[in-house]
C-alpha cells in the first residue's frame, strides 16, 4: 500500500461521525456571508441595503487575481454590510441578509439528475468555475480558477483528488464521496478537461474501505481515474505528502506542486466544481462534521454559507457542557473558535467539541534530543533546531534550516514526549522568516 | 629519570622563550592602531550591552562615537545625561542634556476592567498568541499579559502584576532602551517623557475600535469622544482612530483632562492628590485624622503607579 515516505504520526481516527448521512441543515433565519471566505484579497460587496437577493445570486466581486466571487446563500432582503468578527475573532466585511422564503436564480439546475457529459471547452470550464466562486475546500480555500491555469512553461500531468482526510475526526469528504461518488468523478473529469490531461488519481486512506468500494465500481464508467489505496498516516492530505504517495515524486523546497507535473484538488472541490460546471450553481453550500466524543449528536450538514455557527451548535444538541474547546477544522490544524457567533464559510469542515482531558496542554519539560520530532517532520526538517532558532529570534540560521518548508501539519508537537510546543514557536518564526524574505529585492 | 624531567624543562622553557620573542615582534610589526578614546569611553558606558542605544553594545558605541567626532546621533539611554555627560568630557565636547524617558505601559484592561472570553492555553508568550488570535478579551489592541515585555528587560525595571495581568513599569530602574517596547507584539508599551518631578500624563489605552465596541471590551477603554481634547488648553491632546493621544512634547500637565475623562483612560501619575473642591469649607483637621490623611498621600502616588 502506498504512502509518504518521510515523516508522519498515527493519531487516533475517531471518525465517530462516518455513519451519519449528510442532512440538510435548515436555511438561517439571517445570513452573514463573509466577504474573505477565499485567501487572497477580500471580495468587494456589489449589492446595498435593500436590496433584493435571491439564492446564487452573485453579491460581491473579486478583489484581484488570488480572490474569488461570493454569491447570496439565501434569498430575501439586505440588511447591509457589517463588519463583524469571524471565527479566530479578528474583524472581517460582511453582507448580511434577512433571509426571506427560499427562491433560487432559474439558471441554478436543482434536478437530482447527474449529469455526465461535459459540454464545455477547457478555457470556458474555467471560467465557468472562476466566476461561479470556487475555492479550494481542502483548507485552504484557495482560489481553484487560479490553481487550474498553471503559470506560462509549466505543464500539468495529472490531476489528483485528495480523499484522504487524513485528519482524525473529520467524515464530510468521506461522507461525500459515499453518497455522491459519481458526481466527485464527474467533477474530476471537468478538472482534467480542464488542465488538458488524461490521467487522474483518486487517493482514499484505507481507513474508508466503503469509499474505496464505491468508486471502484465507476471504474468502467471513468477508466482514466484511477483509485488509489493509501496506507493511513498523517498528514497524507497535504498537498506535497499526497503526490509524494500517489506518484512518488517529490515537491523540491520552495516549489508549487505544479514542479512535479500534479494538481491537488480535494473531493469537496471536485463535488463543487461538478455542481458549478454541470448544474450551474455557484458555491454557496458546504459539507461540515459536527462531532466529538463529548458531543450530543454526531451530524454530517450541508449548510449555507453564512449560517452562524452557535445556530449549527443549538440544531445539533447544543454545546455539550463538559466541552473545553471548540474547533473548528481537525485536532491537528484546526483552529480554535473564537466567537462562536461567526458565521460559516466556504470551506468550514467541522465544529468539533473537545473535553478539557483531551484538551489540556501538559507542561513543558527539557527537550531530551529524541529526535522524534525530526522522525515525524514530513518535511524533513528539525523541528527541535527550527524551535530553538526560533525562541532565540536568531532568523537568518531558521532561514538556512528551511523553516519555510513547515507545513504547520504539527506532527512535531504531537509527537514529543517533553510536551514542548514546537509548532507554536515554529509557525511565529516560519511568519517572520517569510516576511523578511520577502522585503529583500528581488534578484 | 631526573635527567628525563631536566630536559623536559629545559627543552620547553627554551621553546616557550624563543616564541616569546617571535610573538613581541610580531605583536610590533602588525600593532593595530586604535584611538585609546574608544576604551576611555568604553570604561564609562554602564556596560549593560543592552543595544538600547542601537549599536551592537557598548564598545560599538564608543567606536561610533569616536568615528563620527560628535554626539549628534548617539545618546545612552541606559547612562542617561550623566553618562552622556562624562562622554563629552571625555571627547572634549559639549551635549545637550536630552529628558528622560520612562517606558509606559497604554493599557488598562485589568482582569476587572477587560472580562476574559476565552481561555488561552498555548505557549505562554505574547508573540505566539498574537500569532494565533486577537487576544483572550474582547479586545484586540490591548495587553496580551504573556509577560514579553518583562522577559525583554534586561534591567527588571518591569514586572507583571498577578492581580491586574498587566505589566508595572519600575520608573526608577527603568532605562528607557526601548527593548520592551520592541518586544510587544501589540505596541501597547510606549517611550514618554519621564516628567518633572516623575509626572506625567498620558492615555493608557490604544484601542482604535468606536467607542461603542471598544467600552464593550474594556470598562477603561478610550472611547474617544474627544471631551479631553476639547479641555485641553495647549492642543496637546489629538483624537485619530477612536484613540485619544497625548503628545507629551505638549503638554503642560494641568490634568484637566483626567477630570474629563468619562471612563478614566487618562492616567497622572506621582500627581499629589487633587485637594478637595475648593469651595468646601476647610474643615479643622482633627489630630485622629491627620495621620490617616498622610499615610493617604503616600499610598495614593503608589497605587497609581500601579496601574501605569
Amino acid at each position: 500500500m502506498k504512502t509518504f515516505s518521510i515523516g508522519g504520526v498515527h493519531p487516533a481516527d475517531n471518525k465517530i461521525s462516518a455513519d451519519a448521512a449528510i442532512e440538510q441543515f435548515p436555511v438561517p433565519e439571517v445570513a452573514y456571508i463573509s466577504m474573505s471566505q477565499h485567501l487572497g484579497a477580500p471580495a468587494e460587496p456589489i449589492v446595498a441595503a435593500g436590496d433584493k437577493v435571491k439564492v446564487g445570486q452573485l453579491i460581491a466581486n473579486p478583489a484581484g487575481f488570488i480572490s474569488a466571487p461570493v454569491h447570496s446563500s439565501v434569498s430575501g432582503t439586505v440588511k447591509g454590510i457589517e463588519t463583524i468578527k469571524d471565527l479566530a475573532g479578528n474583524f472581517c466585511k460582511a453582507v448580511v441578509i434577512e433571509v426571506e422564503g427560499d427562491e433560487w436564480v432559474e439558471t441554478i439546475d436543482r434536478s437530482a439528475e447527474v449529469v455526465s457529459e461535459i459540454k464545455l471547452e477547457p478555457k470556458a470550464i474555467v471560467d465557468k468555475i472562476k466566476e461561479m466562486g470556487i475555492v479550494g475546500l481542502g483548507g485552504a480555500t484557495f482560489p481553484t480558477g487560479v490553481k487550474l491555469s498553471p503559470p506560462p512553461g509549466k505543464k500539468a500531468e495529472f490531476l489528483i483528488i485528495n480523499g484522504a482526510e487524513c485528519e482524525p475526526y473529520l467524515t464530510s469528504d468521506y461522507r461525500l464521496l459515499v453518497e455522491c461518488p459519481e458526481q466527485v468523478l464527474i467533477g474530476a473529469a471537468i478538472m482534467m478537461k480542464a488542465l488538458g490531461v488524461t490521467k487522474g488519481f483518486v487517493g482514499v486512506e484505507e481507513n474508508k474501505p466503503k469509499a474505496i468500494e464505491i468508486l471502484k465500481g465507476f471504474h468502467s464508467k471513468y477508466p482514466q481515474i484511477e483509485i488509489v489505496t493509501l496506507k493511513k498516516k498523517y498528514p497524507q492530505g497535504g498537498e506535497k505528502q499526497l503526490i509524494d504517495a500517489v506518484v512518488g515524486r517529490q515537491v523540491p523546497s520552495m516549489g508549487l506542486p505544479i514542479d512535479t507535473g500534479a494538481v491537488v484538488q480535494n473531493v469537496g472541490t471536485a463535488f463543487a466544481v461538478y455542481e458549478a460546471v454541470q448544474k450551474n450553481k455557484p458555491l454557496f453550500e458546504g459539507i461540515m462534521t459536527v462531532t466529538g466524543q463529548c458531543a450530543a449528536q454526531q451530524k454530517n450538514y450541508r449548510h449555507r454559507v453564512g449560517t452562524p455557527l452557535s445556530k449549527i451548535m443549538e440544531v445539533s444538541g447544543g454545546i455539550p457542557e463538559n466541552a473545553a474547546k471548540i474547533i473548528s477544522g481537525g485536532p491537528m490544524m484546526g483552529k480554535a473558535i473564537n466567537n462562536i457567533d461567526a458565521p460559516t464559510l466556504k470551506g468550514t469542515s467541522s465544529i468539533l467539541y473537545l473535553t478539557e482531558e483531551q484538551t489540556k496542554r501538559k507542561p513543558e519539560s527539557n527537550c531530551i534530543r529524541c529526535a522524534k520530532c525530526v522522525a515525524a517532520c514530513p518535511m524533513g526538517l528539525e523541528p527541535f533546531l527550527l524551535n530553538k532558532l526560533a525562541k532565540a529570534k536568531r532568523w537568518d540560521d531558521a532561514e538556512a534550516n528551511k523553516i519555510y518548508d513547515c507545513i504547520e501539519c504539527g506532527c512535531c508537537s504531537f509527537t514529543c514526549p517533553a510536551y514542548i510546543p514546537l509548532l507554536d514557536n515554529i509557525r511565529l518564526g516560519k511568519a517572520t522568516v517569510m516576511k523578511i524574505m520577502k522585503s529583500r529585492p528581488k534578484k | 629519570m631526573s635527567t628525563i624531567i631536566i630536559y623536559t624543562v629545559v627543552s620547553l622553557s627554551l621553546l616557550g622563550l624563543l616564541l616569546a620573542v617571535v610573538l613581541y615582534f610580531v605583536a610590533q610589526k602588525f600593532k593595530v592602531e586604535e584611538n585609546p578614546l574608544i576604551d576611555t569611553i568604553e570604561a564609562i558606558m554602564p556596560g549593560a550591552n543592552c543595544g538600547g542605544c542601537g549599536n551592537a553594545g557598548c564598545r560599538a558605541f564608543a567606536e561610533a562615537c569616536v568615528k563620527a567626532g560628535n554626539l549628534d546621533a548617539q545618546f545612552c539611554p541606559v547612562g542617561g545625561n550623566e553618562t552622556m555627560k562624562k562622554v563629552a568630557a571625555a571627547m572634549g565636547l559639549e551635549v545637550a542634556e536630552k529628558a528622560p524617558m520612562v517606558a509606559v505601559v497604554r493599557c488598562n484592561g485589568s482582569c476587572a476592567n477587560r472580562a476574559k472570553t476565552t481561555t488561552y492555553d498555548g505557549y505562554k508568550s505574547c508573540a505566539v498568541m498574537n500569532s494565533l488570535y486577537p487576544g483572550d478579551t474582547g479586545c484586540r489592541y490591548g495587553c496580551l499579559g504573556c509577560g514579553d515585555c518583562t522577559n525583554a528587560c534586561q534591567f527588571g525595571a518591569i514586572s507583571m502584576d498577578p492581580e491586574t495581568g498587566l505589566p508595572v513599569v519600575d520608573q526608577d530602574k527603568c532605562t528607557a532602551c526601548g527593548a520592551c517596547a520592541k518586544a510587544c507584539p501589540k505596541g501597547v508599551i510606549e517611550l514618554r517623557n519621564k516628567g518633572i518631578k516623575n509626572r506625567r500624563v498620558f492615555v493608557s489605552c490604544i484601542n482604535k475600535d468606536k467607542g461603542a465596541v471598544a467600552r464593550k471590551a474594556c470598562k477603561a477603554a478610550c472611547i474617544g469622544c474627544g471631551k479631553c481634547a476639547k479641555t485641553c488648553p495647549f492642543e496637546a491632546i489629538t483624537v485619530e482612530n477612536n484613540v485619544a493621544y497625548i503628545d507629551y512634547t505638549k503638554c503642560k500637565m494641568c490634568t484637566k483632562c483626567v477630570a474629563e475623562c468619562p471612563t478614566g483612560a487618562i492616567h497622572a501619575v506621582n500627581f499629589p492628590p487633587r485637594p478637595a473642591a475648593p469651595a468646601a469649607p476647610k474643615a479643622p483637621v482633627t489630630p485622629a485624622a491627620a495621620p490617616a490623611a498622610e499615610a493617604k498621600k503616600v499610598a495614593e502616588p503608589i497605587a497609581v503607579e500601579k496601574n501605569n
